[in-house]
């Protein structure tokens, strides 16, 4: 069975975000990256069906500069994937062209039988592009998947909705599942595994060898903005059921949020 | 002028808040409001959809939309956007609207916009505004090459216009093709809880590792019980099992944008600050004055929260 994992670099959750100097993008030079937290389900998930499924291989795929995002991909390999492959662009691109690529590259691999991707990238907070990738390869999705259970070429997936209901479907193979968070419990590269993933091979892929069109692109962003600063914060003092008092007191009649 | 399309979301034949704002927003840009309701209470809902101004509503009455399955929906769906003729959609950011329109899009060349803050229509054009990196910075989002235009709005976001009851539709009944499906709904559990989504409630009550202990969430609920509030809770009591991780604020859990978040026990890391600071009015009530969350507060209360708590449900009840 072929499995594969998107997997995208994002700024670390803890970035304080600085804008660049024209405002379309943000300033990227001091930002540690990391593995965006909902692909390590996605990572996860895939290992454990290559351990269920003896032959198995899990092929993790990114895009983005080469020479940064490396470092995601031997991070999968250490936790265990097989082999990497880097889709080499400098600029950012949106979700659909994003989706595009990884199609075009999933389908020149062959044969996958199931795709993993996080629910959303916490950059770009689209939550778009495994159904994006689903439709540009013909393939049934399943979002925000927080439990999968292989059943021979079909699969038993839960997705959460609103208000914590969920609906189990029943998805018949080739598919794209995009990972929730309480999927799995991640597991961390070990030493060795480190050591191992040095030796692991990575593919290199050229965006520009891919042959999406140059008005392939949807969207583009422009006049990034920091939130606007908060008047400083009004203190309530004196004991609890004063505090409590006047607190609604001001929620009624200052704030009139009531 | 632009035709612009808004998907209906209801529940027991009345429309969600969230689709009456998408059906004002629609009415106020002066383009021609279309809609689309799928489900046993299309009809119902179509007409309700009217006395916000839908001119035409697409329907269908099938049973088998009455839950969602995205094999079924994206290319029937797909069909009626085509079929209307609009050129901008406009749909919630729920988790349905965000399951299936990106593909919807992907299938008609065009794009898509989630969870989106703010909306501009000028012509056939429409421009949004969307926070990303959770809500740490926001963007002016634009549309190329698409020629629909699908737009995903937040929850409480837009103005909802007075009803008009005497307003109708032009009432458009679509036939689903039959498909053979790759895709089976084999189950559902329906939540037991009546609570607004984290992602929708006007008023949002949270705890964090000050509350201790798993039992004393028990306190928050009786206080959002009197506020009509819902719960919710950062990383740290979620990742601890105190409580389930929907109910999670912030960078890895939801977003979230009340009127009125009061924060309890939640020092305010920068992950969950991301994932609330553009709530409306912000209360922290926290024991350690110099806990971050208070620099993002309008009210802060530097005590014991299982002091606070239980006096502020008191005061509460007094005046609700």
């Amino acid at each position: 069975m072929k499995i594969f994992v998107c997997v995208k670099q994002v700024p670390n959750t803890e970035t304080k975000i600085q804008l660049s100097s024209d405002g379309n993008s943000i300033e990227s030079s001091n930002i540690k990256w990391i593995v965006n937290p909902y692909d390590e389900f996605a990572i996860e998930e895939a290992l454990n069906l290559k351990t269920k499924n003896a032959g198995s291989t899990v092929t993790v795929i990114s895009m983005g500069p080469k020479g940064r995002v490396t470092d995601a991909v031997r991070t999968a390999l250490a936790m265990g994937a097989d082999d990497g492959i880097i889709i080499n662009c400098e600029e950012e691109q949106d979700l659909f062209t994003t989706a595009k690529a990884l199609a075009e590259t999933i389908k020149a691999e062959g044969d996958a039988e199931i795709i993993f991707a996080g629910k959303l990238a916490i950059d770009g907070n689209s939550s778009g592009l495994p159904q994006v990738l689903a439709e540009y390869l013909s393939l049934p999705h399943a979002t925000v998947v927080s439990s999968f259970e292989d059943q021979g070429g079909k699969y038993l997936v839960e997705r959460e909705t609103e208000s914590g209901s969920t609906k189990t479907y029943e998805l018949t193979g080739p598919c794209v599942i995009s990972a929730n968070k309480g999927l799995n419990t991640p597991r961390y590269a070990s030493l060795p595994g480190i050591m191992k993933a040095k030796k692991k091979p990575i593919k290199d892929v050229e965006l520009s060898s891919l042959n999406i069109p140059d008005n392939f692109k949807k969207l583009s962003y422009t006049n990034l903005s920091l939130p606007p600063s908060k008047p400083s914060v009004k203190m309530i003092d004196g004991e609890a059921g004063a505090q409590a008092s006047q607190l609604v007191e001001l929620l009624k009649n200052e704030a009139k949020v009531l | 002028m632009s035709n612009i399309l808004v998907f209906i979301e209801g529940a027991n034949s009345e429309l969600k808040n969230s689709t009456k704002e998408l059906l004002s927003v629609a009415k106020n840009s002066g383009g021609k409001v279309l809609a689309m309701a799928l489900g046993p209470d299309a009809i119902a809902l179509a007409e309700k959809a009217a006395h916000y101004g839908a001119e035409k509503t697409f329907i269908s009455s099938d049973n088998q939309f009455e839950n969602y399955n995205p094999d079924l929906f994206v290319t029937f769906v797909a069909d009626i956007v085509k079929q209307s003729q609009a050129n901008i959609v406009l749909g919630s950011s729920s988790s349905l609207g965000k399951d299936l329109f990106p593909r919807v899009a992907a299938k008609l060349e065009s794009g898509c916009v989630s969870d989106c803050t703010g909306i501009e229509f000028s012509g056939d054009n429409v421009t949004v505004k969307k926070p990303i990196y959770a809500g740490k910075c926001t963007a002016d989002v634009n549309f190329e090459n698409s020629a629909v235009k699908f737009v995903l709005m937040r929850a409480n976001q837009l103005k909802i216009n007075e009803a008009d009851s005497g307003l109708s539709t032009e009432v458009v009944e679509v036939t689903p093709p039959t498909t053979d499906l790759k895709t089976l709904i084999k189950n559902i559990v329906k939540s037991t809880s009546e609570k607004v989504d984290l992602t929708e409630a006007n008023i949002i009550v949270a705890g964090g590792r000050g509350m201790k202990e798993a039992g004393h969430f028990k306190l928050l609920e009786e206080l959002a019980d009197v506020l009509g509030a819902t719960v919710g809770a950062s990383r740290a009591v979620c990742d601890a099992g105190w409580v389930p991780h929907s109910m999670q604020v912030g960078q890895t859990g939801k977003t979230v944008a009340p009127n009125l978040y009061i924060a309890c026990g939640i020092s305010g890391a920068i992950q969950h600050l991301a994932g609330m600071s553009s709530s409306k009015v912000i209360v922290a009530i926290n024991n350690d004055p110099e806990a971050p969350i208070f620099q993002k507060s309008t009210y802060g209360i530097v005590g014991d929260l299982f002091d606070v708590v239980p006096k502020l449900t008191e005061e509460f009840k007094k005046v609700l």
